[in-house]
Protein backbone atom coordinates (compact mmCIF):
# COMPACT_ATOMS: atom_id res chain seq x y z
CA UNK A 1 0.00 0.00 0.00
CA UNK A 2 1.69 3.18 -1.16
CA UNK A 3 1.20 6.78 -0.13
CA UNK A 4 1.90 9.64 -2.53
CA UNK A 5 3.74 12.85 -1.67
CA UNK A 6 0.60 14.99 -1.59
CA UNK A 7 -1.17 12.66 0.86
CA UNK A 8 1.93 12.41 3.06
CA UNK A 9 2.32 16.18 3.27
CA UNK A 10 -1.38 16.73 4.05
CA UNK A 11 -1.25 14.09 6.76
CA UNK A 12 1.95 15.51 8.26
CA UNK A 13 0.49 19.02 8.26
CA UNK A 14 -2.75 17.95 9.89
CA UNK A 15 -0.88 15.95 12.54
CA UNK A 16 1.41 18.87 13.36
CA UNK A 17 -1.55 21.26 13.63
CA UNK A 18 -3.40 18.84 15.90
CA UNK A 19 -0.43 18.52 18.23
CA UNK A 20 0.14 22.28 18.37
CA UNK A 21 -3.59 22.94 18.79
CA UNK A 22 -3.83 20.50 21.66
CA UNK A 23 -0.82 21.99 23.40
CA UNK A 24 -2.29 25.48 23.18
CA UNK A 25 -5.76 24.53 24.36
CA UNK A 26 -4.34 22.17 26.95
CA UNK A 27 -6.49 19.17 26.10
CA UNK A 28 -3.70 16.64 25.79
CA UNK A 29 -4.73 13.77 28.07
CA UNK A 30 -2.89 13.95 31.36
CA UNK A 31 -1.15 17.18 30.33
CA UNK A 32 -2.63 19.10 33.20
CA UNK A 33 -0.64 17.21 35.74
CA UNK A 34 2.47 15.11 35.81
CA UNK A 35 1.39 12.70 38.51
CA UNK A 36 -2.13 11.96 37.36
CA UNK A 37 -2.57 9.68 34.37
CA UNK A 38 -6.01 9.37 32.91
CA UNK A 39 -4.87 6.87 30.30
CA UNK A 40 -2.37 4.01 30.66
CA UNK A 41 1.11 4.87 29.38
CA UNK A 42 1.47 1.55 27.56
CA UNK A 43 -0.87 -0.13 25.08
CA UNK A 44 -2.77 -3.12 26.43
CA UNK A 45 -1.28 -6.58 25.99
CA UNK A 46 -3.55 -8.60 23.77
CA UNK A 47 -3.61 -12.28 22.95
CA UNK A 48 -6.02 -14.86 21.60
CA UNK A 49 -5.46 -17.58 24.21
CA UNK A 50 -3.51 -16.58 27.29
CA UNK A 51 -1.71 -19.38 29.12
CA UNK A 52 0.76 -19.80 31.95
CA UNK A 53 3.73 -22.16 31.94
CA UNK A 54 5.23 -23.11 35.29
CA UNK A 55 8.78 -24.45 35.35
CA UNK A 56 9.00 -26.66 38.45
CA UNK A 57 12.77 -27.00 38.25
CA UNK A 58 13.39 -23.26 38.29
CA UNK A 59 10.83 -22.69 41.04
CA UNK A 60 12.38 -25.34 43.30
CA UNK A 61 15.81 -23.68 43.07
CA UNK A 62 14.55 -21.17 45.58
CA UNK A 63 13.20 -22.88 48.67
CA UNK A 64 10.40 -21.26 50.72
CA UNK A 65 10.03 -18.46 48.20
CA UNK A 66 6.59 -16.83 48.20
CA UNK A 67 7.31 -13.77 46.07
CA UNK A 68 4.72 -14.56 43.39
CA UNK A 69 2.01 -15.16 45.97
CA UNK A 70 2.82 -11.99 47.87
CA UNK A 71 2.94 -9.88 44.71
CA UNK A 72 -0.40 -11.19 43.50
CA UNK A 73 -2.14 -10.79 46.81
CA UNK A 74 -0.78 -7.29 47.25
CA UNK A 75 -1.86 -6.06 43.84
CA UNK A 76 -5.34 -7.53 44.17
CA UNK A 77 -6.08 -6.73 47.81
CA UNK A 78 -6.36 -10.37 48.82
CA UNK A 79 -7.01 -10.63 52.57
CA UNK A 80 -4.96 -12.80 54.93
CA UNK A 81 -7.09 -14.80 57.34
CA UNK A 82 -5.56 -16.84 60.11
CA UNK A 83 -8.39 -19.36 60.05
CA UNK A 84 -7.92 -21.63 57.02
CA UNK A 85 -11.71 -21.96 56.74
CA UNK A 86 -11.90 -18.29 55.76
CA UNK A 87 -8.87 -18.40 53.51
CA UNK A 88 -8.92 -16.48 50.21
CA UNK A 89 -6.51 -17.82 47.58
CA UNK A 90 -5.55 -16.48 44.17
CA UNK A 91 -2.15 -18.11 43.89
CA UNK A 92 -0.93 -20.64 46.39
CA UNK A 93 1.30 -23.68 46.94
CA UNK A 94 0.12 -27.26 46.74
CA UNK A 95 2.34 -30.33 46.99
CA UNK A 96 2.86 -32.65 44.04
CA UNK A 97 0.44 -35.29 45.31
CA UNK A 98 -2.44 -32.85 45.56
CA UNK A 99 -1.59 -30.87 42.44
CA UNK A 100 -1.50 -33.98 40.26
CA UNK A 101 -3.54 -36.64 42.11
CA UNK A 102 -3.74 -38.79 38.98
CA UNK A 103 0.04 -38.76 38.45
CA UNK A 104 0.93 -39.58 42.01
CA UNK A 105 2.32 -42.99 43.01
CA UNK A 106 4.23 -44.27 45.99
CA UNK A 107 7.74 -44.21 44.55
CA UNK A 108 7.50 -41.04 42.52
CA UNK A 109 10.87 -39.39 41.92
CA UNK A 110 12.42 -37.58 44.85
CA UNK A 111 12.61 -34.44 42.76
CA UNK A 112 8.82 -34.15 42.86
CA UNK A 113 7.66 -36.00 45.97
CA UNK A 114 6.26 -33.58 48.59
CA UNK A 115 7.57 -30.63 46.60
CA UNK A 116 5.43 -27.50 46.40
CA UNK A 117 3.87 -26.42 43.11
CA UNK A 118 2.42 -23.01 42.40
CA UNK A 119 -1.25 -23.36 41.56
CA UNK A 120 -3.88 -20.85 40.49
CA UNK A 121 -7.02 -20.64 38.41
CA UNK A 122 -6.40 -22.70 35.27
CA UNK A 123 -8.53 -20.46 33.04
CA UNK A 124 -9.92 -23.62 31.46
CA UNK A 125 -11.01 -23.68 27.87
CA UNK A 126 -14.08 -25.55 29.06
CA UNK A 127 -14.65 -24.05 32.49
CA UNK A 128 -17.14 -25.92 34.70
CA UNK A 129 -17.55 -22.87 36.97
CA UNK A 130 -19.01 -20.92 34.05
CA UNK A 131 -21.53 -23.63 33.24
CA UNK A 132 -22.99 -23.66 36.74
CA UNK A 133 -23.13 -19.92 37.43
CA UNK A 134 -26.83 -18.95 37.59
CA UNK A 135 -26.21 -15.21 37.10
CA UNK A 136 -23.47 -15.33 34.47
CA UNK A 137 -21.24 -13.46 36.86
CA UNK A 138 -18.39 -15.66 35.70
CA UNK A 139 -17.71 -16.25 32.02
CA UNK A 140 -14.94 -17.02 29.58
CA UNK A 141 -13.75 -14.05 27.57
CA UNK A 142 -14.02 -15.06 23.93
CA UNK A 143 -11.21 -12.78 22.84
CA UNK A 144 -8.43 -14.17 25.05
CA UNK A 145 -9.79 -17.10 27.05
CA UNK A 146 -9.56 -15.49 30.49
CA UNK A 147 -12.22 -16.76 32.88
CA UNK A 148 -13.51 -13.52 34.38
CA UNK A 149 -15.54 -12.68 37.44
CA UNK A 150 -18.08 -9.89 37.76
CA UNK A 151 -18.32 -9.19 41.47
CA UNK A 152 -21.25 -6.85 40.83
CA UNK A 153 -23.37 -9.77 39.71
CA UNK A 154 -22.17 -12.52 42.04
CA UNK A 155 -24.92 -13.57 44.45
CA UNK A 156 -22.65 -15.81 46.50
CA UNK A 157 -24.37 -19.13 45.73
CA UNK A 158 -20.98 -20.92 45.61
CA UNK A 159 -21.99 -23.29 42.80
CA UNK A 160 -18.73 -22.36 41.08
CA UNK A 161 -16.73 -23.19 44.21
CA UNK A 162 -18.27 -26.65 44.13
CA UNK A 163 -17.83 -27.02 40.38
CA UNK A 164 -14.15 -26.06 40.16
CA UNK A 165 -12.05 -29.24 40.37
CA UNK A 166 -8.94 -27.26 41.31
CA UNK A 167 -10.14 -25.40 44.40
CA UNK A 168 -9.32 -22.16 42.65
CA UNK A 169 -12.31 -20.27 43.92
CA UNK A 170 -12.65 -18.79 47.38
CA UNK A 171 -15.77 -17.44 49.05
CA UNK A 172 -15.71 -14.35 51.23
CA UNK A 173 -17.31 -15.60 54.42
CA UNK A 174 -16.28 -12.45 56.26
CA UNK A 175 -15.73 -8.82 55.36
CA UNK A 176 -12.23 -8.96 53.87
CA UNK A 177 -11.35 -5.30 54.38
CA UNK A 178 -9.97 -5.46 57.93
CA UNK A 179 -7.71 -8.34 56.87
CA UNK A 180 -5.96 -6.58 54.00
CA UNK A 181 -2.54 -5.51 55.22
CA UNK A 182 -1.89 -2.86 52.61
CA UNK A 183 -4.70 -1.74 50.34
CA UNK A 184 -3.92 -1.04 46.71
CA UNK A 185 -6.29 1.83 45.84
CA UNK A 186 -6.12 1.03 42.12
CA UNK A 187 -7.89 -2.29 42.51
CA UNK A 188 -11.17 -2.83 44.36
CA UNK A 189 -11.42 -5.02 47.42
CA UNK A 190 -14.24 -7.53 47.66
CA UNK A 191 -17.22 -7.56 49.93
CA UNK A 192 -18.66 -10.26 52.14
CA UNK A 193 -20.67 -12.82 50.17
CA UNK A 194 -18.90 -12.94 46.81
CA UNK A 195 -16.58 -15.51 45.27
CA UNK A 196 -13.17 -14.51 43.94
CA UNK A 197 -10.22 -16.06 42.12
CA UNK A 198 -7.18 -15.35 39.97
CA UNK A 199 -8.07 -13.22 36.93
CA UNK A 200 -4.78 -13.76 35.03
CA UNK A 201 -4.19 -10.10 35.89
CA UNK A 202 -6.68 -8.87 33.29
CA UNK A 203 -6.38 -5.49 35.02
CA UNK A 204 -2.61 -5.34 34.49
CA UNK A 205 -2.75 -6.70 30.93
CA UNK A 206 -5.03 -3.78 30.07
CA UNK A 207 -2.27 -1.44 31.24
CA UNK A 208 0.34 -3.25 29.16
CA UNK A 209 1.89 -5.12 32.08
CA UNK A 210 2.55 -8.80 32.60
CA UNK A 211 0.79 -10.60 35.47
CA UNK A 212 2.12 -9.70 38.92
CA UNK A 213 3.30 -13.23 39.75
CA UNK A 214 5.31 -13.44 36.52
CA UNK A 215 7.01 -10.10 37.17
CA UNK A 216 7.73 -11.00 40.80
CA UNK A 217 9.55 -14.27 40.04
CA UNK A 218 13.34 -13.75 39.87
CA UNK A 219 13.96 -17.24 38.53
CA UNK A 220 11.63 -16.91 35.58
CA UNK A 221 9.69 -19.96 36.72
CA UNK A 222 6.40 -18.47 35.59
CA UNK A 223 6.01 -17.65 31.91
CA UNK A 224 2.90 -16.01 30.52
CA UNK A 225 1.98 -15.75 26.87
CA UNK A 226 -0.35 -16.29 23.98
CA UNK A 227 -0.74 -19.91 22.89
CA UNK A 228 -2.18 -18.86 19.56
CA UNK A 229 1.03 -17.06 18.71
CA UNK A 230 3.55 -19.63 17.38
CA UNK A 231 6.46 -17.31 18.24
CA UNK A 232 5.46 -16.84 21.87
CA UNK A 233 7.70 -18.06 24.67
CA UNK A 234 5.01 -20.32 26.07
CA UNK A 235 4.65 -22.11 22.74
CA UNK A 236 8.41 -22.59 22.51
CA UNK A 237 8.62 -23.97 26.04
CA UNK A 238 5.79 -26.39 25.42
CA UNK A 239 7.40 -27.49 22.18
CA UNK A 240 10.81 -28.14 23.76
CA UNK A 241 9.84 -29.67 27.05
CA UNK A 242 7.34 -32.14 28.39
CA UNK A 243 4.48 -30.50 30.25
CA UNK A 244 1.60 -31.84 32.29
CA UNK A 245 -1.65 -30.27 33.31
CA UNK A 246 -3.86 -30.68 36.35
CA UNK A 247 -6.55 -33.37 36.08
CA UNK A 248 -6.71 -33.34 32.28
CA UNK A 249 -9.06 -36.34 32.20
CA UNK A 250 -11.90 -34.15 33.47
CA UNK A 251 -12.04 -32.44 30.09
CA UNK A 252 -11.77 -28.91 31.41
CA UNK A 253 -8.75 -28.20 29.19
CA UNK A 254 -6.76 -26.20 31.75
CA UNK A 255 -4.39 -23.51 30.47
CA UNK A 256 -1.74 -23.61 33.18
CA UNK A 257 1.04 -25.97 32.10
CA UNK A 258 3.64 -27.54 34.37
CA UNK A 259 7.11 -28.40 33.07
CA UNK A 260 8.42 -31.29 35.16
CA UNK B 1 -74.01 18.25 62.10
CA UNK B 2 -73.43 17.42 65.74
CA UNK B 3 -70.35 18.81 67.48
CA UNK B 4 -69.31 20.62 64.33
CA UNK B 5 -67.14 23.08 66.24
CA UNK B 6 -65.06 20.33 67.87
CA UNK B 7 -64.74 18.38 64.64
CA UNK B 8 -63.61 21.40 62.61
CA UNK B 9 -61.14 22.34 65.35
CA UNK B 10 -59.82 18.77 65.33
CA UNK B 11 -59.41 18.81 61.57
CA UNK B 12 -57.61 22.14 61.76
CA UNK B 13 -55.22 20.90 64.46
CA UNK B 14 -54.56 17.77 62.39
CA UNK B 15 -53.79 19.79 59.27
CA UNK B 16 -51.43 22.11 61.13
CA UNK B 17 -49.56 19.21 62.70
CA UNK B 18 -49.47 17.27 59.43
CA UNK B 19 -47.97 20.18 57.53
CA UNK B 20 -45.76 21.31 60.41
CA UNK B 21 -42.47 20.22 58.74
CA UNK B 22 -43.16 22.70 55.94
CA UNK B 23 -43.94 25.53 58.38
CA UNK B 24 -40.89 24.65 60.41
CA UNK B 25 -38.49 24.78 57.46
CA UNK B 26 -40.10 27.98 56.17
CA UNK B 27 -39.71 29.63 59.57
CA UNK B 28 -36.07 28.58 60.00
CA UNK B 29 -35.09 29.23 56.39
CA UNK B 30 -33.85 25.67 55.93
CA UNK B 31 -36.01 25.23 52.84
CA UNK B 32 -33.50 27.28 50.92
CA UNK B 33 -30.68 24.89 51.80
CA UNK B 34 -29.17 22.96 48.99
CA UNK B 35 -25.91 21.02 49.05
CA UNK B 36 -22.83 22.59 47.58
CA UNK B 37 -20.42 19.79 46.75
CA UNK B 38 -16.73 20.55 46.34
CA UNK B 39 -15.97 19.70 42.73
CA UNK B 40 -12.19 19.68 43.13
CA UNK B 41 -9.67 21.25 45.40
CA UNK B 42 -6.34 22.95 44.92
CA UNK B 43 -3.38 20.70 44.40
CA UNK B 44 -5.56 18.39 42.36
CA UNK B 45 -5.42 18.73 38.59
CA UNK B 46 -8.45 20.60 37.42
CA UNK B 47 -9.48 19.75 33.91
CA UNK B 48 -11.60 22.40 32.29
CA UNK B 49 -14.44 19.98 32.03
CA UNK B 50 -15.41 16.55 33.30
CA UNK B 51 -15.74 13.62 30.89
CA UNK B 52 -19.22 14.95 30.05
CA UNK B 53 -20.72 18.43 30.56
CA UNK B 54 -21.40 19.32 34.18
CA UNK B 55 -25.18 19.34 33.80
CA UNK B 56 -25.16 15.80 32.45
CA UNK B 57 -22.82 14.62 35.18
CA UNK B 58 -25.01 16.12 37.89
CA UNK B 59 -28.13 14.40 36.64
CA UNK B 60 -26.87 11.20 35.09
CA UNK B 61 -23.47 10.28 36.50
CA UNK B 62 -24.97 7.06 37.84
CA UNK B 63 -25.95 6.03 34.31
CA UNK B 64 -22.47 6.78 33.01
CA UNK B 65 -20.90 4.82 35.87
CA UNK B 66 -23.24 1.91 35.21
CA UNK B 67 -22.30 1.88 31.54
CA UNK B 68 -18.61 2.14 32.34
CA UNK B 69 -18.90 -0.75 34.78
CA UNK B 70 -20.52 -3.05 32.25
CA UNK B 71 -18.20 -2.05 29.42
CA UNK B 72 -15.06 -2.55 31.50
CA UNK B 73 -16.00 -5.70 33.37
CA UNK B 74 -18.07 -7.49 30.76
CA UNK B 75 -16.40 -6.32 27.53
CA UNK B 76 -12.91 -5.40 28.71
CA UNK B 77 -13.39 -2.05 26.98
CA UNK B 78 -11.50 0.27 29.31
CA UNK B 79 -10.89 3.44 27.34
CA UNK B 80 -13.45 6.22 27.16
CA UNK B 81 -13.30 8.91 24.50
CA UNK B 82 -15.08 12.10 25.46
CA UNK B 83 -17.05 14.14 22.93
CA UNK B 84 -14.13 16.54 22.59
CA UNK B 85 -11.70 13.70 21.86
CA UNK B 86 -9.99 13.45 25.23
CA UNK B 87 -9.40 9.93 26.48
CA UNK B 88 -9.89 8.54 29.95
CA UNK B 89 -9.64 5.18 31.64
CA UNK B 90 -13.11 4.09 32.67
CA UNK B 91 -12.44 3.84 36.35
CA UNK B 92 -14.19 5.16 39.42
CA UNK B 93 -11.16 5.03 41.72
CA UNK B 94 -8.49 5.75 39.12
CA UNK B 95 -10.17 8.44 37.04
CA UNK B 96 -13.19 10.06 38.75
CA UNK B 97 -11.68 10.16 42.19
CA UNK B 98 -8.35 11.52 40.95
CA UNK B 99 -10.03 14.91 40.52
CA UNK B 100 -12.97 14.56 42.86
CA UNK B 101 -10.74 13.15 45.52
CA UNK B 102 -12.81 14.13 48.51
CA UNK B 103 -15.61 11.60 48.78
CA UNK B 104 -17.17 13.25 51.83
CA UNK B 105 -17.36 16.67 50.22
CA UNK B 106 -18.08 15.49 46.70
CA UNK B 107 -20.22 12.34 46.82
CA UNK B 108 -21.73 12.24 50.26
CA UNK B 109 -22.99 15.81 50.42
CA UNK B 110 -25.60 15.35 47.70
CA UNK B 111 -26.22 11.69 48.38
CA UNK B 112 -27.12 12.51 51.97
CA UNK B 113 -29.31 15.41 50.91
CA UNK B 114 -31.13 13.28 48.35
CA UNK B 115 -31.36 10.45 50.89
CA UNK B 116 -29.69 7.96 48.56
CA UNK B 117 -27.20 7.38 51.36
CA UNK B 118 -24.15 5.30 50.60
CA UNK B 119 -24.33 3.46 47.30
CA UNK B 120 -22.72 -0.01 47.32
CA UNK B 121 -19.77 1.23 45.24
CA UNK B 122 -17.63 1.86 48.28
CA UNK B 123 -18.11 -1.59 49.77
CA UNK B 124 -15.43 -2.70 47.31
CA UNK B 125 -14.00 0.27 45.46
CA UNK B 126 -11.40 2.06 47.52
CA UNK B 127 -12.05 5.69 48.30
CA UNK B 128 -9.03 7.99 48.20
CA UNK B 129 -7.30 8.62 51.48
CA UNK B 130 -8.12 11.97 53.04
CA UNK B 131 -5.40 14.07 54.54
CA UNK B 132 -5.72 14.45 58.26
CA UNK B 133 -8.07 11.50 58.70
Amino acid sequence: MGIDRRKFLTLAGVSALTVIGNKVSGVVPGANSEDVMFVPDKPALTGSRWAMVFDARKCLEEKNCTKCIEACHKVHNVPQFDNPKDEIKWVWKENFENTFPTQEFENVTEQLKDKPFIVMCNHCDNPPCVRVCPTQSTWKREKDGIVMMDMHRCIGCRYCVAACPYGSRSFNWRDPRPFIKETNPEFPTRTRGVVEKCNFCADLLAKGKLPACVTACDKGALVFGDLEDPESEVRKLLKDRFAIRRKPALGTNPQVYYLV
Amino acid sequence: MYNSGKILLGILIFLVLFTSPFWYSMATGNSKYYPDPVIATKGIPQLDQCVMPGAYMRESHMILLDEWRDEVVRNGDRLYTAEDGRQFMKSLSNTCMKCHYNKVEFCDKCHDYMAVGQPDCWNCHVEPKQEGI
